[in-house]
């Protein structure tokens, strides 16, 4: 697998090591445009946009805008690029991506159909390309990098790896972690999706080696089962890292999508229960509101230790 | 979107997988003129948009005009699994042989279609035994693989050649319709050994409804969460007497299991989304004042992309209104949330510093 870490911060001694740049497909979209500021100003390095038609213009006066994907590589040789237009143009926004050369697309929208996005999974298999999302809120490196759409508060640099399926929790509990002094070494956003680009065992496999890394959040929601699968990839891989668990949706009814297009039970399949019992059994323990996941966590690091 | 079993028929019979005739109605007049179509003996299916019908006593055979003004009236009246019957269908009895089960779903973790075929339908799907699972990538199931389906199943002639066809037809709906889940439950043999789909689950992904108008027919909303996609936020209608409102799913979620966990018992589950304006959150408000037993308001922001004063502010305005009457039980935090509390202090909106402290206020002020 291709290491993350090597696509987001570069090897010591390259000329852009931990200044890797980035592109914004459909940076003049109101959506895009604010994101891109936002990221400029958590220090991203942010080299170009593209919207088609609008080739020549600037952003803020500075970022050259170009038409397609291929023009804004050859410019700047980005091998990332987040991707802020509407669902039904994600499609063609990704392709126009990877078929450029891009190796790590970040998916912001919502609603994309299930179809497109297994098209674009399957070129991105093909290219030998990460995609985190759709519906995501991105992947950082706190005090770093951000590629996404995650207000900066919450975050601090530190050793606690992040996954979640959730923005908003991923913010919660990365506040909460904060508070209580653990920094987060990198948190990924899965998305909401029923199909992700990256999915949690997927993610687990990016950080698992990360040499100082002091403990592992794992942030679920009901629908599908990847969190049983990543608790099973957990047991059979030894991984004895300090990790806690937090699942939303315990209350939510059978048969009804939860906001999220994957947040939804169906029969027995995508059940908190099924999830609970799951990280039980890899001696994961569970935390019932977000403010218990540090205190579980430090109760974990405590007997490692 | 979940179809019901006569609307997923319906799609079944314009792609040619073999049915019984079937004529679906709202109310017993309707029925009375099928009845006489149709002609006795058939089956009297109640329409709802959850399994076990049939142990509810949901279907049910009618021999003549005397049974059928007993048993439609029964049928129409139940209420299974909390939904009640959205229409009837009446469908010829069948003789059969033996029952199948057959589905293609889309397979979460492993991103592709997946066919799941048995020799012993019937039951629900965690209960089907000796189930040959096939992984069939974007969906489409070669002529090939539909006969190594049949012959894992021991089908043979005119069966197997049946069979053979439904899937691949089963698969061509799939693909044309973006359905999540498709499935035929039982899928019968017949005496002729002819094979029919007996029952028809159907799954749209919500998400490709631009490119499917045919299907739009078939949507099933409250009027309140038609104009709540309208308006950019997600809402789901509960039967609790707290509404809770929040910012991300994941977060409107944890908050009605931490509610749940006290005991409260959440009204709706209100998300305003990411871009949510003083606009969409007073629209989303008004939708919650229409909204039956709601006594009481739970609000957990974490205000991020959303600022907390965006939504401060419709609040302020739905009170100014007289739109809401509630009390209303808030927990603010992140973007512009200190300035967010200043505006709502001297409200209508309980202002607590944690969620869990929101919570408990809402469950013992709403059981006063």
């Amino acid at each position: 697998m291709t290491d993350i870490f090597e696509l987001l911060k570069g090897k010591p001694g390259d000329s852009d090591y931990e200044n890797k740049g980035v592109i914004v497909q459909g940076i003049t979209g109101s959506y895009g445009s604010l994101h891109a500021k936002q990221m400029i100003a958590y220090g991203t390095n942010i080299v170009a946009g593209v919207t088609p038609g609008k080739g020549g213009q600037k952003f803020e006066d500075k970022i050259p805008i170009y038409n397609t994907m291929q023009e804004a590589i050859d410019a700047t040789n980005a091998k990332i690029s987040i991707v802020f237009v509407p669902a039904k143009f994600f499609l063609s926004a990704a392709k126009d991506a990877l078929e450029s050369g891009i190796k790590l697309l970040v998916a912001i929208p919502e609603h994309v159909p299930i179809r497109d996005t297994m098209e674009v999974l399957d070129l991105a298999n093909k290219k030998g390309a990460i995609i985190i999302g759709p519906n995501t809120p991105g992947i950082m490196i706190p005090e770093l990098i951000k590629i996404g759409i995650m207000p900066p508060m919450p975050f601090k640099a530190g050793k606690i790896a992040v996954l979640s399926k959730s923005g908003t929790l991923l913010y919660e509990i990365s506040d909460a972690l904060t508070t209580a002094g653990f920094g987060q070494s990198i948190t990924i956003g899965i998305g909401g999706d029923p199909v992700n680009g990256t999915r949690l065992i997927d993610a687990f496999e990016m950080v698992k080696d990360i040499p100082d890394m002091e403990g592992l959040v794992i942030v679920g929601e009901i629908g599908g089962d990847s969190e049983e699968i990543l608790a099973q990839r957990i047991i059979d891989s030894g991984f004895n890292k300090p990790t806690v668990a937090y699942i939303a949706g315990r209350a939510a009814p059978k048969e009804k999508r939860m906001g999220h297009a994957g947040a939804i039970v169906m029969g027995n399949y995508g059940s908190a229960e099924s999830k609970v019992s799951m990280f039980n059994k890899a001696n994961i323990p569970v935390a019932k509101r977000p403010a218990e996941v540090p205190v579980l966590l430090a109760g974990k690091i405590e007997k490692s230790d | 979107m979940q179809l019901l079993e006569f609307q997923a028929k319906e799609i079944f019979r314009e792609y040619g997988i073999n049915l019984l005739d079937s004529i679906s109605s709202t109310n017993i007049e309707e029925g009375r003129k099928h009845a006489k179509e149709l002609g006795y003996p058939f089956v009297i299916k109640i329409q709802v948009p959850v399994g076990g019908r049939g142990k509810a006593g949901g279907i049910q055979k009618c021999q003549n005009d005397d049974e059928f003004e007993l048993k439609y009236p029964q049928v129409m009246d139940l209420e299974i699994k909390g939904e009640k019957a959205r229409a009837i269908l009446l469908e010829k009895m069948a003789d059969i042989k033996k029952e199948l089960y057959l589905s293609i779903f889309l397979n979460r973790s492993k991103r592709c279609y997946t066919i799941i075929a048995s020799a012993e339908g019937g039951v629900e799907i965690e209960s089907v035994k000796n189930q040959i699972i096939k992984e069939i990538g974007l969906g489409d199931v070669s002529d090939e693989l539909a006969k190594e389906v049949a012959k894992e199943m021991e089908l043979v002639g005119k069966t197997a050649e049946q069979f053979v066809d439904t899937l691949k037809k089963l698969s061509k709906l799939t693909i044309e319709k973006e359905a999540e889940l498709v499935e035929i439950n039982p899928l019968a043999i017949m005496q002729d050994d002819s094979v029919m789909a007996l029952d028809g689950k159907f799954v749209t992904d919500d998400n490709s409804n631009f490119r499917h108008d045919e299907l739009q027919k078939y949507q099933e909303k409250t009027a309140n969460e038609i104009q709540a996609e309208k308006s950019g936020f997600s809402l789901v209608e509960l039967d609790g007497n707290i509404a809770v409102v929040g910012n991300g799913a994941g977060l409107v979620m944890s908050t009605l299991d931490m509610l749940s966990d006290n005991g409260g018992k959440p009204a709706c589950f209100l998300d305003v989304g990411g871009g949510a304006t003083t606009e969409s959150v007073y629209e989303a408000l008004t939708l919650i004042s229409r909204l039956p037993r709601v006594k009481g308001i739970l609000v957990n922001l974490y205000g991020g992309i959303v600022k907390t004063t965006v939504v401060a502010e419709a609040f302020l305005q739905a009170y100014e209104n007289n739109l809401i009457d509630l009390p209303v039980f808030s927990r603010l935090k992140g973007t512009e949330s200190e300035k967010a509390k200043e505006m709502l202090k001297n409200s209508r909106t309980n202002i607590f510093d944690s969620v869990e402290e929101a919570i408990n206020a809402a469950v013992m002020g709403i059981k006063k």
